[in-house]
């Protein structure tokens, strides 16, 4: 679990202009639940993320993890253990010249027992559906391999939450699925919470929870369906709203009302069926 | 161009030499050269000839891909042994006047040639061995274990450990940017390929600006992503694959001791 209280947040670049990237943050975040943090360039939420595993801490308010609060240094480590983090750049976060030494890496640095880290390493990688590739370099992985080994990297340490820094930015549609379906299965089948951080629509729609973050503060915060209907809100946020969303919109200006939080074509497609048979066409 | 770079060039395999302990390995191939520049009498020559060719053959790296790795070093061998050879002062065998000087060739040069040739020859061929068995990580292990001793004196063997592995982890990285900014620089005019070697360094100049400062970024973030995973350097941390002192070391070391003992003994008592 995660919550902020009050959180701000300012980056000391300049003393005079010192303007806040974050502005008094509430937000909780449940245990096993699956968020998207959705903001145009600049609106804070990677900052925001940085401030869930203590890369950040806050100028002024309060983060807790887990309970645990993140700006008492005895909690650094036990903070960042249980809450992971996948960054953006999948050629940059990775430091060993294998895939298993690169799992291995995080169990180290804690201090496990050899015999549980090869346990802990065989597992994540099965979990994530790399087995094959333990023993390949990373540079001869795709970038959506790379972040399912960066996830699998980071599961090693037994994390209850992972925290996504736009991490499927930087990849082509078949890796952004890859690493998608990997996170969706992780927060189904073992219940590990999931903060995805990104400015992707059709990605947010895959979570329970949207929230939208603008110029450092929260503006929409919802079930994905809901948010998305607000699409005039999303349109002079910067952000862009699902094909499908918009389409629904656009019908209902012009009188046919349909219900706007759909979020995939089929469900569109089922909406516009029922519409249909119900103006008798 | 860069994609072919291959440090080290370790040829995977499952022989005793590839199991080998990697600080085991490391240690013996330090004393190996050590010997090699020690020894003069013609008989230790024909130990280390066996001596080598009996790990070339164990190791079961294939001969050509031992010969490849010394053939860009034949000018140097050829460059010392006509040193050697014309330079040494002794016995003379045959000699040439060129104006002023005289070319002589003598007995001693040949002798200190041949040596000399024989000696950098099985120095490639000994460390190449060392590299052709031990994949990169394990001979950074290697590293780490043979500097420990050297904590007492605040030398950070782990750290060093670290960068090399670092290091060797981002070269593919680091070379696939080289490429992909020479062909954003090719495309906008730049001539990386025509004239002297001097224009061809020079127009690779503006390829390392934009390379450091990426690398640079690179280095930050890896440091983030490393902090995130809990990295506080070598204190407590433990290893996944530990390599220990198997038997197959201790039957290493015996055969290796027992070589240096015939070493000794053909070069005092023969």
């Amino acid at each position: 679990m995660i919550e902020t209280q009050k959180l701000s947040f300012a980056y000391r670049a300049d003393d005079n202009a010192r303007e806040n990237v974050l502005k008094e943050i509430n937000l909780k975040i449940d245990k096993g639940s699956f968020t998207a943090v959705l903001g145009r360039n600049g609106s804070g939420k990677s900052t925001l993320a940085k401030h869930f595993n203590a890369i950040l801490l806050p100028s002024g308010g309060k983060v807790y993890v887990n309970g645990m609060d993140t700006s008492d240094g005895k909690n650094t480590f036990r903070i960042r253990q249980s809450a992971g983090m996948v960054f953006q750049n999948p050629d940059n976060q990775m430091v060993a010249a294998s895939v298993e030494d690169e799992v291995a890496f995080a169990p180290e640095n804690l201090g496990v027992d050899p015999k549980e880290i090869r346990r802990r390493v065989d597992e994540c990688l099965e979990t994530v559906g790399m087995t094959k590739f333990a023993l390949s370099a990373p540079s001869n992985l795709s970038g959506g391999q790379k972040q399912r080994v960066a996830i699998a990297a980071v599961l090693a340490m037994n994390s209850e939450i992972l925290i996504l820094d736009e991490s499927t930015a930087m990849l082509d549609p078949k890796g952004r699925r890859e690493v998608i379906e990997t996170i969706k299965r992780l927060n189904s089948e073992k219940g590990i919470t999931v903060v995805l951080i990104t400015h992707r629509m059709d990605e947010a729609a895959e979570a329970q929870r949207a929230v939208v973050i603008d110029n450092g503060e929260i503006v929409l915060d919802g079930a994905p369906g809901d948010v998305f209907c607000r699409v005039e809100e999303l349109k002079s946020l910067g952000l862009d709203v699902p094909q499908v969303t918009l389409l629904a919109y656009e019908l209902g200006k012009r009188g046919i009302e349909i219900n706007k939080s759909v979020l995939t074509v089929d469900e569109c497609f089922a909406e516009l069926i029922k519409k249909a048979s119900e103006v008798g066409i | 161009m860069f994609k072919d770079i291959i440090i080290g060039k370790y040829v995977p395999g499952d022989s005793p030499l590839h199991r080998l302990n990697p600080t085991v390995k490391l240690i013996f191939t330090i004393l190996y050269v050590a010997a090699l520049f020690m020894a003069d009498s013609p008989i230790s020559y024909m130990i280390f000839s066996l001596y080598t060719l009996t790990l070339i053959l164990v190791s079961g790296v294939p001969i050509k891909v031992i010969l490849k790795g010394i053939r860009p070093m034949l000018w140097i061998f050829i460059f010392t042994a006509v040193l050697n050879v014309f330079m040494t002062p002794g016995e003379e065998l045959w000699s040439v006047a060129v104006f002023s000087f005289s070319l002589k060739i003598t007995k001693e040069g040949v002798t200190a040639g041949a040596v000399m040739t024989i000696r950098l020859l099985y120095l490639i061929i000994g460390t190449s061995l060392l590299t052709l068995t031990t994949s990169p990580l394990q001979l950074t292990d290697g590293i780490e274990k043979l500097l420990s001793p050297l904590n007492k004196i605040k030398v950070p063997s782990h750290e060093i450990a670290m960068m090399m592995t670092i290091a060797i982890r981002f070269i593919p990285t680091l070379a696939e940017e080289t490429d992909k900014l020479m062909k954003a620089q090719t495309a906008r005019g730049a001539d990386f390929e025509t004239g002297n070697i001097i224009k061809r360094a020079k127009a690779m100049l503006p390829l390392l600006i934009p390379l450091l400062i990426s690398a640079f970024r690179r280095a930050d973030e890896l440091a983030e992503a490393m902090e995130a995973r809990c990295y506080t350097g070598g204190k407590k941390r433990t290893r996944m694959k530990e390599s220990r002192f198997t038997g197959l070391d201790g039957a290493a070391c015996v055969i290796f001791f027992l070589a240096c003992a015939l070493l000794a003994a053909a070069e005092y008592w023969i």
